[in-house]
């Protein structure tokens, strides 16, 4: 099942890529079916994940590099922490090809890379295998790198470049990490990695440690290494920002979870201060730089790095609650997140502007857009009824009793970012309606429509019933947290 | 052993020997252009022909007294340098109908091939050098052969350097000689396993100097200074065939010397010379990367990067001695991609430089819009040098530091360290002029094709490039196989 789900996008770009020149147009199609199918996928694959077995599910594998010593195993296989991302990234694909729907530059090009860099995520999110999650993991730079340089805007193609640059450069590492511990413990599975960690390598564990988190800390991002982010997002297409904060920056915290975590627990519990501290110092840094944007796609990409924090924040509690926040904020996040991208796209290719001081009073013009903003926002400032606040309230549980300090900040970045989401809100969508704006056209498109509405399903449907995410989710997190707790 | 049993095991050398004197023969006889170039595709299908029958068979053992040896290893090789040399023939069919003195290049081409397979055969010192003399003066000669201010200049520097690296690398086996008492390679082998601390110092000498010698041929820091400057200015088909055959066939006979002639990994100077390969590995990947960075000529940036190339594998020679059996088939598994890989950036190359006359690489903006075979091609290729997958460089880097980190020593891991950060660097320069294909705009609207044998190289090696990069057991298993004969 999930040998199709990695198969679907793959073979959608494929068709998308030799379509004849005169039918250009319909590779927006192609696109759209096979992530329909995709996402049909993932869903049959969440309804049947059954919480109560222990680990992996509907695993698929086979002897993709069987040479001597070298041995690597295409292995796939999902648990309660890559399920819920494997249904996001089917939904947020669905999404962003629902959002593109208008690209007529090259759309052939467009789809294919769109759906290669959906299946090279879903390969990051279900490898069980060292070096196989790592071919996934640098698979995914190259449709990255010309979706922005190519579709993007502004200065893309310095943005495209810094995105590749910091990427590789954290990722390099990661490598040398994994060939250790492979060679440590004999074998690059996961599962068996997992199972029975090197304890000593023949470089300091520590070393091995930060060599591999650097990658993720990079990729989740957090402070110092976030730069990338805030270019990477005001410069790429409305799809591609979707992708990016929806699934992208999961795979940081998904390493952190399922590889950094569980492979070397005992550095993980000896640094957990430092992440913490990382953490605090994200989420209060990105919600004091948010404050300060006055471009809304900006302060949007800021505001992810600000949330990103929560999620090193729940993993550096090093305890089962810390880990299921963490979990639920990369799902919700995913979702909320997108749905904000979506909206900015939305106005912005109405406005033409991104500029907040420039808009004023868009509620009158365009409601459906509006009311679709504020649900956003309320969902990311973390009203309860949202699936923003159970991740948080679960985050902060986890996390008080071991980082008390980092928490209280933490949890006064949700106060700023309660001021800087609603300022937002109140500057572009309420004051006077202007002239200027007053021949927008309200959201009319049933793709438009499509694209919000799933969003929103998602938020309020996890808000109201955040069980159908947590049970899964504490599942997944349960062994990791066991592993934690038998060595600290 | 009888004399057909002899001329059996150097039969694919042999072959391209006697193909030489044919070609030239058939120049003078014919004098059609197409029916020598035809007749060198022939005689190199010939020894690759002979090549794989040996592979077949399993042939293995010595001849002529012990000078020659036939294994696994000498078959993998010569496989690489012939595949290459066919490739690089077939893709010079335009060049060669406008060379003044095409037989004569084809028949150089030959003996040139024919050297490095006999020299992967070597078991001794003086066959080795007298093979890696043959194939050098041959390629000064290839070098230099166009003819122009540029060629001449390559040719002359080629052979300058090649001349000190000559002296160098023999100086060094007089080192050796004078110590062991014997130019045979498994009698070195005896003698340092027999454990002479007394002789450490001199032999450190020996092995110093004889790895300057080989450095010159895989261009390797500090020896590389001639490859930018033979890259650019030597006709391009000798420059990739150079760049492939020629650093194939460098480190196959230092792994040929270092594992079988100085007695490999578990002897008392093995930790010596394999942390010399480690520095050397290291001074290349960093020379290579940061001159590549500041290239705008296409073939130039193809030389530093064939520099820092030769820094990766190195890490393969460097692991080899640490006492890990990955190292040997890393680098032979990095060769085996390696051709493909360069060669079809090089035919590329070639094939915008033959359309649209220029080299820079602001010029190859658009190129996916003018021709979308060479872009393509030329675009997987990069990537695979930048270890990107699903291409076979990904796959050769991960598998030659998975063997260094195998040899469980913390240097090594610096070194790999030190590689992988390399890579991201050299990630900078191939990207940026992939990106120069893909989205720059072309200056005209100019669109070509490149010559139909061209298209057949461009074609097959992007194939290779890929298919090695999904499905890699078969290529690693044989370099294995190969490596193993070694020990």
């Amino acid at each position: 099942m999930l040998t199709t789900f990695l198969l679907l996008p793959l073979g959608g770009a494929v068709l998308a890529a030799f379509l004849p020149h005169d039918r250009e147009r319909d590779a927006r199609w192609i696109a759209l079916t096979f992530a329909l199918a995709a996402f049909a996928v993932s869903i049959v694959m969440f309804i049947r994940f059954d919480t109560g077995v222990e680990g992996y599910q509907f695993v698929d594998s086979f002897d993709w590099i069987k040479a001597g010593d070298f041995n690597v195993r295409y292995v796939v296989g999902v648990d309660g922490l890559s399920a819920p991302l494997v249904l996001l990234l089917g939904l947020l694909s669905v999404v962003s090809v629902l959002v593109s729907w208008n690209i007529d530059v090259k759309p052939k090009q467009y789809f294919a890379w769109l759906l290669l860099l959906e299946a090279a995520v879903a390969g990051v999110f279900i490898s069980l295998d060292l070096i196989q999650f790592f071919l996934f993991w640098e698979l995914e730079l190259i449709p990255m790198f010309l979706l922005i340089s190519q579709w993007g805007s502004g200065r893309r193609l310095y943005s495209a470049t810094k995105f590749l640059i910091y990427t590789l450069a954290g990722s390099a590492l990661m490598l040398a990490g994994f060939l250790v511990l492979g060679f440590e413990a004999g074998t690059f599975d996961i599962a068996r990695l997992t199972a029975n960690p090197p304890t000593e390598a023949v470089v300091p564990m520590a070393a091995v440690f930060w060599a591999i988190m650097l990658a993720f800390l990079v990729k989740l991002p957090v402070f110092p290494v976030h730069t990338w982010l805030p270019d990477a997002h005001t410069d790429a297409p409305t799809a591609v920002s979707v992708m990016l904060a929806g699934v992208l920056l999961k795979m940081g915290g998904y390493g952190i979870l399922r590889i950094a975590v569980p492979l070397m627990p005992e550095q993980a519990v000896e640094f957990q201060t430092v992440l913490a501290t990382i953490a605090g110092f994200s989420v209060i840094w990105g919600a004091i730089i948010t404050l300060r944007q006055t471009d809304l796609k900006r302060l949007v990409a800021y505001s992810s790095v600000s949330h990103m924090g929560y999620v090193l924040l729940g993993v550096s509690a090093m305890g089962s609650m810390g880990f299921a926040g963490a979990a639920l904020q990369m799902f919700t996040h995913g979702t909320i997140t997108g749905l904000l991208f979506v909206m900015v796209g939305l106005v912005y290719e109405r406005t033409h502007t991104r500029e907040i001081a420039r808009m004023s009073g868009l509620m009158h013009r365009v409601p459906i857009l509006g009311i679709g903003m504020v649900i956003a926002g309320l969902a990311s400032l973390g009203l309860p009824g949202m699936s923003g606040f159970v991740a948080e309230l679960t985050t902060f549980l986890g996390s008080f009793e071991a980082h008390p300090t980092a928490t209280i900040f933490a949890i006064f970045g949700v106060v700023l970012s309660a001021g800087y989401i609603l300022w937002m809100i109140q500057r572009v969508f309420h004051g006077p309606a202007t002239e200027e704006w007053k021949h927008l056209k309200d959201a009319s498109e049933w793709w438009e429509f499509a694209a919000v509405g799933a969003l929103v399903i998602a938020i309020i449907g996890i808000g109201i019933y955040p069980a159908i995410l947590t049970d899964v989710v504490e599942a997944g997190v349960a062994p990791i947290a066991a592993i934690v707790e038998a060595v600290s | 052993m009888t004399l057909a049993e002899h001329i059996h095991y150097m039969g694919p050398a042999l072959t391209l020997f006697v193909g030489a004197a044919l070609v030239l023969l058939a120049d003078l006889v014919l004098g059609r252009r197409a029916a020598t170039w035809g007749m060198a595709l022939v005689v190199v299908a010939g020894g690759l022909a002979w090549n794989a029958a040996q592979a077949l068979a399993g042939t293995s053992g010595e001849a002529l007294s012990g000078s020659i040896v036939v294994d696994r290893f000498s078959i993998f090789v010569t496989f690489i340098i012939f595949v290459s040399a066919f490739a690089v023939i077939a893709a010079a069919r335009e060049w060669l109908s406008r060379l003044d003195g095409d037989a004569e290049f084809l028949a150089l081409l030959l003996i040139s091939a024919g050297s490095m397979a006999l020299l992967v055969q070597s078991n001794d010192l003086i066959t080795l050098f007298v093979a890696l003399e043959t194939t050098s003066i041959a390629q000064f000669i290839m070098a230099g052969i166009a003819k122009t201010d540029k060629s001449a200049e390559a040719g002359l520097k080629y052979l300058l350097t090649g001349a000190v690296a000559a002296a160098v690398l023999l100086y060094g086996f007089a080192f050796l000689f004078g110590i062991s008492g014997t130019v045979s390679l498994p009698g070195i082998a005896e003698f340092v396993r027999s454990g002479p601390e007394s002789q450490r110092l001199p032999l450190i000498l020996a092995f110093v100097f004889i790895a300057a010698g080989f450095g010159y041929k895989m261009a390797i820091a500090p020896f590389h200074a001639w490859a930018p400057d033979v890259y650019e200015g030597s006709p391009a088909p000798v420059a990739s065939f150079l760049s492939v055959a020629s650093k194939a066939a460098g480190f196959a006979v230092a792994l040929r010397v270092f594992y079988t002639g100085l007695g490999g990994g578990d002897t008392f100077i093995a930790q010596d010379w394999a942390m010399l390969f480690g520095a050397l590995a290291a001074l290349s990947m960093v020379f290579g990367n940061t001159g590549a960075l500041l290239q705008t000529n296409a073939r130039r940036l193809l030389g530093y990067s064939s520099i820092a190339q030769a820094g990766n594998i190195a890490v393969g020679l460097a692991a080899v001695a640490a006492g890990s059996t990955m190292g040997p088939s890393g680098v032979l598994f990095f060769l085996g991609t390696y051709v493909a890989t360069n060669l079809g950036a090089f035919v590329a190359v070639t094939a915008v430089a033959e359309r649209l006359g220029t080299e820079e690489i602001e010029d190859y903006a658009g190129l996916m819009k003018r021709s979308p075979l060479t872009g393509g091609v030329l675009s997987i290729c990069l990537l695979s040098l930048t270890g990107i997958p699903p291409t076979a460089g990904f796959i050769a880097k991960v598998y030659i530091f998975n063997g260094a980190i195998a040899a469980d020593q913390m240097w090594l891991v610096g070194l790999v360290a030190l590689a992988v950060v390399n890579t991201a660097i050299s990630a900078f320069y191939y990207l940026r002029w992939v990106r120069t294909m893909w989205l720059d705009d072309p200056k005209d609207a100019v669109t070509f094709r490149p010559a139909g044998p061209t298209q057949a190289v461009l074609f097959v090696a992007a194939v290779g490039v890929l298919f090695f990069g999904m499905a890699p057991t078969w290529l690693i298993t044989a370099a294995q196989r190969a490596a193993e004969t070694l020990l």
